[in-house]
């Protein structure tokens, strides 16, 4: 592990290579200016990415926590600062600060069952989940990865779901909300799919990560089908400024989603989550 | 090929149903469907005559929209239920129903249910009550769909 010398201090990390997934989401590998190693991180886990005069964004990890030499990271532009970072051509430099934040449980789902269901770009920070378990797959019961995208165009990392369902030791469920008779695969909201996979409830630990009512629902269903609360995660997404827990920006009621946070285990959010405004 | 109740047992859809409950069903013009990828299985506005339950593949759910494209709906796959038209006058199918993958069913004739259950409300009962079930967990469904959740995101706080 790395020491870093300043929290508030952004290392500088070069573009090595940025490419677009689908229309508005773009991949980035990046590596330190001074050839230093990137600090370990966990699966779940996020950095803050700054783009030099124009500000500075949680955005998780989306790369395999064993691959140590690159920092990957999956962005949407969406507004000022995520649009500039998607703008960024190979060679630029970014500021990052991190890793923060708790992770997905991968070793607490050894032995047991793994539920993955992820919508829309929520499939950016479980890849890294996905990677860990497929690289000690043995360690595992079933697996199953449940993934929701808008449209065809929309789906994340096709290739590589592709790839995993292609494995004989995975189950993939993708779906999408919306298509025309082109589309050979499944329409219609994720949330059906998790009666379908195959897990046992009493052995099952579930990583969900999504719009927040996807979530939601995704968790009623894995509820329903007999999977208790404390063996649910979801990844929560909140404003944040410092990310170390001290500015209070990211407050979720009683958390702050910077530090105890963004993977809460389900039960700790539950009540929270149904409230419209917190 | 003819139906018997243990084949109908075997769907999820029927799952738990009392023996005789089936033997009833078994004998409403079941039989085994075999569509190829890209067949039809019943198109809009057509008599609902009878209903499917799915055994294995993939079926689309299609409409026409105004530039003739078809647009999917849903698509239901191996142990879910297509068609609820058979049960409600006019009984016409809604929807065109296509087969995405190869796709084989266990279908009923409609008539003959909606006899069998007016024969014995008990069996009426529970089919209803399966259905409704159904119907739910698709509007619900329905509902989480129209909200398209991966367009809009949720206010940021
Ligand atoms: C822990 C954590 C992990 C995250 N991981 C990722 C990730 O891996 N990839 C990624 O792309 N984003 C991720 N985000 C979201 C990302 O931080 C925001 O999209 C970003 O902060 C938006 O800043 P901006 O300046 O570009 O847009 P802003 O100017 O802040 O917002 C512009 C517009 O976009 C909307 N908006 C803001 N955030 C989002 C969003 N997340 N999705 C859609 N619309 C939004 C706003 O409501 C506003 O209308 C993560 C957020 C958190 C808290
Ligand atoms: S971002 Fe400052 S407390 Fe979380």
């Amino acid at each position: 592990m790395i020491e870093r010398t300043d929290p508030w201090i952004p290392e500088s990390y070069h573009i090595v290579k940025t490419w677009r997934e689908i229309p508005d989401t773009f991949t980035m590998e990046l590596k330190p200016t001074d050839g230093r190693e990137i600090p370990r991180f966990a699966s779940g886990q996020f950095n803050m990415l700054y783009v030099f005069g124009v500000g500075e964004i949680p955005v998780s990890i989306s790369g395999d926590p064993s691959q140590r030499g690159i920092l990957t990271h999956t962005t949407r532009a969406v507004g000022a600062v995520s649009r500039a970072l998607c703008d960024l051509k190979e060679g630029a430099v970014v500021g990052v600060r991190g890793p923060y934040g708790s992770h997905w449980p991968v070793a607490e789902a050894m032995g047991k069952d793994v539920v993955i269901a992820a919508g829309g770009l929520g499939l950016a920070p479980l890849r890294s989940a996905v990677r860990e378990i497929v690289a000690a797959r043995e360690r595992f019961g079933k697996v199953s990865v449940l993934y929701g995208a808008r449209t065809v165009e929309d789906i994340l990392f096709r290739r590589e779901l592709e790839g995993w369902r292609a494995r004989f030791d995975l189950d993939v469920y993708v779906t999408v909300d919306h298509a025309d008779a082109a589309w050979r695969g499944s329409v219609g909201v994720v949330t059906r799919f998790v009666a379908r996979a195959a897990f046992n409830p009493e052995q099952v630990v579930a990583m969900v990560c999504g719009p927040e009512v996807m979530m939601r629902y995704t968790a009623r269903e894995l509820e329903k089908c007999g999977v208790v609360d404390d063996a649910i995660y979801l990844s929560m997404e909140r404003n944040m400024k410092c990310a170390v827990g001290l500015c209070g920006h990211c407050q979720f009621q009683q958390f702050f989603v910077c530090k105890d946070g963004p993977v809460f285990a389900y039960h700790r959010v539950k009540s929270l989550l149904a409230k419209g405004e917190i | 090929m003819d139906v018997s109740p243990t084949d109908l047992v075997g769907h999820g859809f029927l799952k738990g149903m009392a023996g005789e409950q089936l033997a009833a069903l078994a004998t409403c013009g079941a039989g085994y469907r075999s569509y190829a990828e890209g067949e039809f299985i019943c198109r809009e506005g057509a008599n609902a005559d009878e209903f499917h339950l799915i055994e294995h593949g993939l079926v689309a759910l299609e409409t026409t929209a105004a530039d003739r494209r078809s647009l999917v709906m849903v698509t239901l796959e191996g142990g879910e239920v297509l068609g609820w038209s058979w049960m409600f006058p006019p009984y016409r199918w809604y929807f065109d129903a296509r087969a995405v993958a190869a796709t084989r069913t266990l279908a009923l004739n409609g008539a003959l249910v909606r006899a069998a259950c007016q024969n014995d409300p008990q069996l009426g009962y529970e089919l209803t009550r399966r259905i409704a079930r159904v119907v739910i967990e698709r509007l619900q469904a329905t509902r989480l769909h129209a909200l398209d959740l991966y367009n809009t995101h949720p206010p940021r706080k």
